[in-house]
């Protein structure tokens, strides 16, 4: 199976790839997927006035899952929070020419995303607590 | 001097045709193609003879004699045909088929067929090095046991079983079992002989020893006589076991390669071998966890299965786009499911999804194995940057401490 140009693209030249301080209370850290089935993301965002001003990733999987989490990462800067739990996995399958055996890859970047987003408002949460 | 890209390092998958098969071969395309069924002219002649000694050549690199070998389309026919054919003529003795775990689909498959049509299989697991041992097997046979079926060397791991072993097992145990060998891996690269087996049938194919695709052999042991029932109808060629006009420059390269594999294994397995451990060491060397899947004792001169732990596979295949190699990821089959031979090991799924297998071959040079090295290097650290479980273990988290989520 041949990779689509986007896929290969992102995955040559990656973007956003590191960590940021996960126990600062700006942001937010989902852990998503699991090492027995081949994919783990980690995709962290920083939050500025409901803003995502920055996202970083880190994901071990196949070159799908690198370039869904990469492209997402992309997408949400600048975005806000609201704007980014809209986010679908069918807009990254689209976007990247997911075949249908990684359309998961994609689901687990939306995943990845609303888990950073969950983290990061119960933080919110819990220092209003 | 500069390596010259693709690298073909997958050698277990298929082999490229040796130069000098193919010119074995040519003359039976242009001049001489003849139908070796033909026995009235000299086409036929020509081509029969050629057939006749290819038939020689091949049972030679098994030990066989000429008569002992039926031609087929490659060894998942000749698996089939062994399988299949022995359990429906033995059918009135008994049902009771064994095999293991870590088969090549052909004979699991087929296995699974049989069970459809009311044999019983028993499929043997392996040890932590990919192995099965004589006495496992011995244990494993009933009253109602046909056959034994198991592989010589795996296609996976290049683990080598003890065939000579497991085949004086069975027959001490109990004399009219049948003893089918799949020695598709390990013809040509270690020695394997139907004598010293005691095998009744084995499979073989010219693909995987640098002949063409499209051919393979299956031997039936003449004494004592093994009865097969056909499984393709027609003009009753190959001792009516295996009708079908035959491929003659497909089988005419099939006894070359053959011959070519038999005579030059010794100094072939010293120098695959070589390579292999100068790959594995350079590897060690550069790169901290690297895990070797399968036993290194008892393993195909060629071979090289090895895990780079938090590292996904496939991703990794894709960063060493000039080599050609293979993964037990499942993210490479259609299945999503890791290899099942390294699950059959104890291999973690973790580490099957990071598997890679190098399959060394005749044609590969040191210096494509230090451009792989190098790149195969490059690219886990790079993958390893990238990785959160990297991340994480260098942060001392115990990876199996953490409430992963349970689907796929």
């Amino acid at each position: 199976m041949a990779y689509s140009e986007k896929v290969i693209e992102h995955y040559e030249n990656p973007r956003n790839v590191g960590t940021l301080d996960k126990n600062s209370e700006d942001v937010g850290t989902g852990l998503v997927g699991a090492p027995a089935c081949g994919d783990v993301m980690k995709l962290q965002i920083k939050v500025v006035d409901g803003i995502i001003t920055d996202a970083k990733f880190k994901t071990f999987g196949c070159g799908s899952a690198i370039a869904s989490s990469s492209l997402v990462t992309e997408w949400v800067k600048g975005m806000s929070v609201d704007k980014a739990m809209e986010l679908k996995n069918s807009m990254i399958a689209e976007e990247l020419n997911l075949p249908p055996v990684k359309i998961h890859c994609s689901v687990l970047a939306e995943d990845a995303i609303k888990a950073a987003i969950a983290d990061y408002k119960k933080k919110k949460e819990a220092q209003k607590g | 001097m500069a390596v010259k890209v693709p690298i073909f390092m997958d050698n277990h998958s298929t082999t490229p045709v040796d130069p000098r098969v193919l010119d074995a071969m040519l003359p039976y395309f242009r001049d001489d193609f003849g139908n070796a069924a033909s026995r009235n002219h000299v086409f036929g002649w020509k081509a029969e003879k050629a057939v006749e000694l290819a038939r020689e050549q091949v049972g030679a690199l098994i030990g066989a004699s000429a008569k002992e070998m039926v031609w087929t389309s490659g060894a998942t026919e000749s698996i089939n045909l062994a399988l299949k054919g022995a359990a429906e003529f033995y059918k009135e003795k008994g049902n009771h088929i064994i095999t293991g775990q870590t088969e090549h689909k052909a004979t699991l498959d087929t296995c699974k067929r049989l069970e459809k049509l009311g044999c019983e299989v028993t499929y043997l697991p392996v040890d932590k090095e990919g192995l099965i041992s004589a006495q496992q097997v011995a244990d494993a046979i009933t009253d109602k046991t046909i056959l034994v079926a198991l592989m010589a060397a795996n296609n996976e791991i290049g683990s080598v079983h003890p065939v000579n072993e497991i085949g004086a097992a069975i027959k001490s145990k109990k004399k009219d079992v049948l003893f089918f060998v799949d020695a598709v891996q390990a013809a040509g690269k270690v020695p394997f002989d139907v004598n010293e087996a005691k095998c009744d049938l084995a499979a073989v194919s010219a693909h995987k020893i640098y002949g063409p695709k499209g051919v393979g052999a299956l031997y039936v042991r003449r004494k004592p006589r093994v009865r097969l029932v056909e499984q393709i109808d027609g003009g009753g060629h190959e001792r009516g076991m295996r009708s079908g006009t035959l491929n003659v420059p497909g089988i005419v390269g099939f006894g070359k390669a053959a011959e070519l594999s038999r005579t030059e294994m010794a100094d072939e397995a010293k120098r695959l071998s070589g390579l292999r451990d100068r790959l594995l060491k350079y590897l060690q060397t550069n790169l901290k966890e690297v895990h070797i899947n399968g036993s290194w004792e008892h393993r195909l001169p060629g071979n090289l299965n090895v895990s780079f732990a938090y590292v996904e596979g496939e991703g990794l295949m894709m960063a060493l786009k000039d080599v050609a190699v293979s993964s037990g990821s499942a993210c490479t089959s259609a299945s999503l499911e890791p290899s099942y031979v390294l699950r059959a090991l104890g291999v973690g799924e973790e580490m099957a999804h990071s598997s890679i297998r190098f399959g060394i071959g005749r044609f590969n040079t040191e210096e494509e194995i230090d451009y792989v090295g190098k790149h195969v290097v490059e690219a886990v650290n790079r993958l390893r940057e990238m990785s959160p479980l990297w991340e994480m273990v260098q942060e001392g988290i115990d990876l199996k401490s953490i409430q992963w989520a349970a689907e796929h």
